[in-house]
């Protein structure tokens, strides 16, 4: 059996690359849209802000699977096919960036509001106020929650089992399948795939959080 | 041309009328301190003439530029009018250099070894040519505000307005900060509002005292402690004497 299991390993690794990818994809739009809709909701004008309210719980309150099928199948009933790797990011990185938006909001309105005031009186235009004083801010204070939402979109990869993207969990499926007695150890290897991914990542931001700490930005609290 | 007019300026927050038609003048080179009862819109004037807040009604000139014309580019306006803060407001990720420094850059346009050569020369000039690699949370307050101080002057601007600069520091530091003012009179213009007796009395070439949103009552030093014209301006400076020390 444990020849079998080897001989599968590079099948594994080869879901792995999925798996990664998906999440580094669904990150990078998660993240760029979410800061977009903090930025929107924190200084953006009524109508844009409400509508930036709505998505929020809109993404929030719907279950992935569900979200991934509306994206898979449901546009693709309305002509639009996506390819399922384009709807998992899709999919992913819209869900992420609901959640994404509101631990950037919440650092920003942890920024005092002299940091605005000040760069404003050295007759900085506000969109680069916030680019260079809050932003940079922001992004500090936001390195814990962004880290906690990466564990989340790396393991909700698996998800997108469901609609066809040959990830870590479709892999192990072909093998098991195949060789039905090896369910429970190929399921035990890709638990464990996932524990380690997950506890690096963890470990190498706590890292990157410390290392901003040590430039003496939260030595106090105070403003 | 005044270097600075204000005129008439109102200023209401909902029904709370705060400026209720305030008018002075200054010019190049002086230095003038406002004081006045808390609530009674000193901060909210300094915020009118650096447009962070809009009068109702008035106007305010600099080098004769009507700067209250919607029509005028406010950043630009906003270079020429330093602000130096009660609270510091120093940008908490940036080391003091780079406090004093990114003005010059993202808002001058000046590239970064200028800007930092320039901020150099203004924490040296404020004695902290030591501690120039320091990120605000390790300064001292005193040193929180040269470093505000310093990058006010970067800018080159006509004018600063300083709203209450030593108010939040420990008795100990007030004397580093306003020796660093003392150092400026005269060179620079500006406009402070303060209870430092001393200061005002030996460094201002005019006191504005303010109440209920109106200037009571107006004048040089010696004229304001030793023959003000109202009861209220005696009543207040004698008050505030006790409080903050003849000297
Ligand atoms: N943004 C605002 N919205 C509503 N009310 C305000 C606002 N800013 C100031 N006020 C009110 O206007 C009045 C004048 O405030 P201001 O801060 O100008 O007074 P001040 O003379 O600077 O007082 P202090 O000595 O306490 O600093 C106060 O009653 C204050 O509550
Ligand atoms: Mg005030």
């Amino acid at each position: 059996m444990l020849e079998v299991l080897a001989d599968s390993f590079p099948q594994l690794l080869e879901g792995l690359k999925f798996t990664i990818g998906l999440t580094i994809l669904s990150l990078i739009l998660g993240s760029l849209l979410g800061l977009l809709l903090a930025v929107g909701r924190s200084y953006g004008k009524p109508p844009l802000s409400s509508f930036i309210l709505i998505y929020e719980k809109v993404f929030r309150g719907i279950p992935l699977l569900v979200i991934f099928f509306l994206i898979f199948f449901g546009l693709s009933q309305l002509g639009l096919g996506l390819d399922p790797i384009t709807a998992a990011v899709l999919g992913l990185g819209l869900r992420s960036a609901a959640y994404q938006a509101q631990i950037y909001r919440s650092a920003i309105n942890s920024i005092p509001k002299g940091q605005m005031t000040a760069a404003l009186s050295l007759g900085m235009p506000k969109l680069k106020s916030v680019r260079y004083i809050i932003l940079p801010q922001v992004l500090r204070l936001s390195i814990p929650g962004w880290s906690n939402e990466l564990t989340i979109v790396l393991k909700d990869t698996s998800i997108a089992f469901s609609i066809g993207v040959i990830e870590l969990m479709r892999q192990g499926r072909y093998v098991y399948v195949r060789d039905p007695d090896l369910i429970l150890p190929v399921l035990l290897i890709i638990a464990l795939i996932y524990f380690i991914l997950v506890i690096s990542a963890s470990k190498g931001l706590n890292y990157l959080e410390k290392k901003y700490k040590m430039a003496g930005f939260e030595v106090g609290v105070e403003r | 041309m005044h270097m600075l007019e204000v005129k008439d300026v109102h200023k209401s927050y909902g029904d709370l009328e705060v400026l209720k038609g305030i008018s002075f003048t200054m010019e190049k080179g002086e230095t003038k301190v406002i004081i006045g009862t808390s609530g009674t819109g000193k901060s909210t004037l300094l915020r009118c003439i650096n447009q962070l807040d809009s009068p109702d009604k008035g106007k305010v000139w600099l080098d004769g530029e009507e700067i209250t014309n919607p029509a005028t580019d406010i950043n630009k306006i906003r270079q020429k009018i330093g602000f130096v803060f009660q609270e510091f407001n120093l940008f908490n990720h940036l080391t003091a250099l780079r406090n004093v420094s990114i003005g010059l850059e993202k808002v001058k346009g000046m590239d970064k070894e200028k800007a930092q050569e320039r901020a150099m020369a203004e924490l040296t000039r404020v004695g902290l040519k030591e501690q120039v690699q320091q990120y605000p949370a390790q300064l001292s307050g005193g040193q929180k505000q040269r470093v505000g101080i310093a990058r006010a002057l970067a800018m080159d601007p006509m004018v600063i307005l300083f709203d209450e600069p030593t108010s939040a520091l420990d008795p100990e530091l007030i004397g580093d900060v306003l020796d660093v003012m003392k150092t400026l009179a005269g060179e620079i213009s500006m406009l402070v509002v303060t209870h430092e007796m001393g200061f005002a009395r030996n460094v201002a070439n005019e006191i504005i005292f303010m109440e209920g949103g109106i200037i009571v009552e107006s004048g040089p030093p010696k004229q304001m402690f030793q023959h003000p014209e109202k009861a209220r301006t005696k009543e207040f400076l004698g008050k505030i004497s006790t409080l903050y020390g003849k000297e």
